[in-house]
């Protein structure tokens, strides 16, 4: 037995895009982007508006197909499978959170953070059982029975949070997850998502145009007229 | 950040010995670099001079400095203007990045580069704040805060000067 003493071999990418290429009618989205991600990493995308940022999400989660270039998930190309498959992929082994009107006004929170568990099919006592630790660790106690709509933003999208988290995804995508908040709320959402993220080894990658959301990331890489370009900090004199 | 006008402010609380005043600096305003002994008791024994602090009589008894410190009318005058003031914005560190940008570009140089490595340097140094801030006690949130706001207002400099590279690199060559 070897166990324990393997040399550990730096973990490959657990998500990767290659020379993507997208365009919407006769505007180029993407034009040849390139991102690889570590399992367990957070990085944050940056960039101005329009540069590509939110397509970059989308193709990598499998939401939109690129038009030429690979996506690879976990050792396997994704971006050649059908909408079944790759559904399937997102609902199975991604988080999503956006930066709002996700969640479902007709629920309680409860139900709401239980919606990934009942659409897999877990029973609605046994789903409803396990939200019980997101109450507590999102900062949501007492609020199991309240409906969407009666949320305070800071409590939707630590909600929209908890519920993306609540089926154990590898990877959590976050669409500017705090662009409808104010800085003080923003930076409470931003300390769960990094405190569950790195309790669960859960892969973050962040879309967000604020700096100071940027800064919970391991990394950043700036997207600019549909590329990805990433800078090592280098040391800075004095 | 004005020794002297701190010391007052603490001791405006109550009169203290001076290793009190350092003990207190240190916790709240050193941040990892003490104030020393002899700064303590130079800048104390200035004030004095200038009649802004008394000295009371030595302690009997113990270590080697029982001096207490009382902060005199004057004193507390000069501290109660002085954090009445607004301190003065620093705009030291946009001035050399502006200098840097401009003389890239005057000279030819690759001014976006020199911006993104500087984007990146902000970041970093963002990065370790929010570390310090996520770790750390409500002083040192507040602390951090303070300079990811400064660091954040230089980064969207940098990306709107980023935005703008080539119109600044015919206006500065024209
Ligand atoms: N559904 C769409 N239909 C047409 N154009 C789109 C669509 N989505 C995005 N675009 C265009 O693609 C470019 C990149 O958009 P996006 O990825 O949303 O940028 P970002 O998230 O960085 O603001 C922009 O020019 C945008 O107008
Ligand atoms: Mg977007």
């Amino acid at each position: 037995m070897t166990v324990g003493h393997q040399p550990s071999a730096p973990a490959g990418p657990i998500i990767e895009a290659r020379d993507v290429v997208l365009s919407f009618g006769e505007t180029p989205a993407l034009q040849g982007a390139n991102l690889s991600v570590a399992a367990g990493e957070m990085v944050a995308i940056m960039g101005p508006s329009g540069s590509g940022k939110t397509t970059l999400l989308h193709c990598l989660a499998g939401i939109l197909t690129p038009d030429a270039g690979e996506i690879h998930f976990a050792g396997r190309r994704i971006d050649t499978r059908g909408e079944t498959e790759r559904s399937a992929l997102r609902r199975d082994r991604f988080g999503f959170v956006f930066q709002f009107g996700q969640l479902v006004p007709e629920l309680t929170t409860e139900e709401n953070i239980a919606l990934p568990l009942l659409l897999g099919g877990t029973r609605r006592a046994a789903a409803l059982k396990e939200t019980a630790p997101w109450f507590r660790q999102l900062d949501l106690e007492g609020l199991q029975k309240r409906r969407s709509g009666e949320l305070s933003g800071g409590q939707a999208q630590r909600v929209a949070l908890a519920r993306a988290l609540i089926a154990r995804p590898e990877i959590l995508f976050a669409d500017e997850p705090t662009g409808s908040l104010d800085s003080l709320t923003g930076e409470h959402v931003m300390d769960l998502l990094v405190t569950a993220a790195r309790q669960h080894g859960t892969t973050v990658i962040v879309v967000t145009h604020e700096p100071r959301v940027a800064a919970y990331a391991g990394r950043e890489v700036v997207v600019r007229d549909g590329k990805v370009t990433s800078f090592a900090a280098m040391p800075a004199t004095p | 950040m004005s020794v002297p006008l701190t010391l007052l402010g603490l001791l405006e609380r109550e009169p203290s010995h001076g290793y009190d005043l350092k003990r207190d600096y240190d916790a709240f305003f050193g941040r990892g670099k003490p104030l020393p002994f002899g700064q303590v008791y130079a800048t104390l024994a200035r004030l004095a001079r200038d009649g802004k602090v008394v000295v009371g009589e030595s302690e009997a008894g113990a270590g080697p400095d029982r001096k207490r410190y009382v902060i005199t009318e004057q004193g507390a005058t000069e501290f109660e203007t002085w954090l009445g003031e607004p301190v003065e914005a620093e705009p030291h560190l946009q001035t050399v990045l502006f200098a840097k940008v401009v003389l890239a570009l005057i000279l030819g140089r690759d001014a976006g580069r020199y911006l993104d490595t500087q984007r990146a340097a902000h970041l970093q140094r963002m990065r370790e704040l929010t570390e310090i801030k996520r770790a750390g006690s409500l002083v040192d949130a507040l602390l951090a805060d303070h300079g990811l706001f400064h660091l954040e207002a230089d980064l969207r400099w940098i990306d709107l000067t980023t935005a703008r590279l080539d119109a600044l690199a015919e206006a500065v060559r024209s």
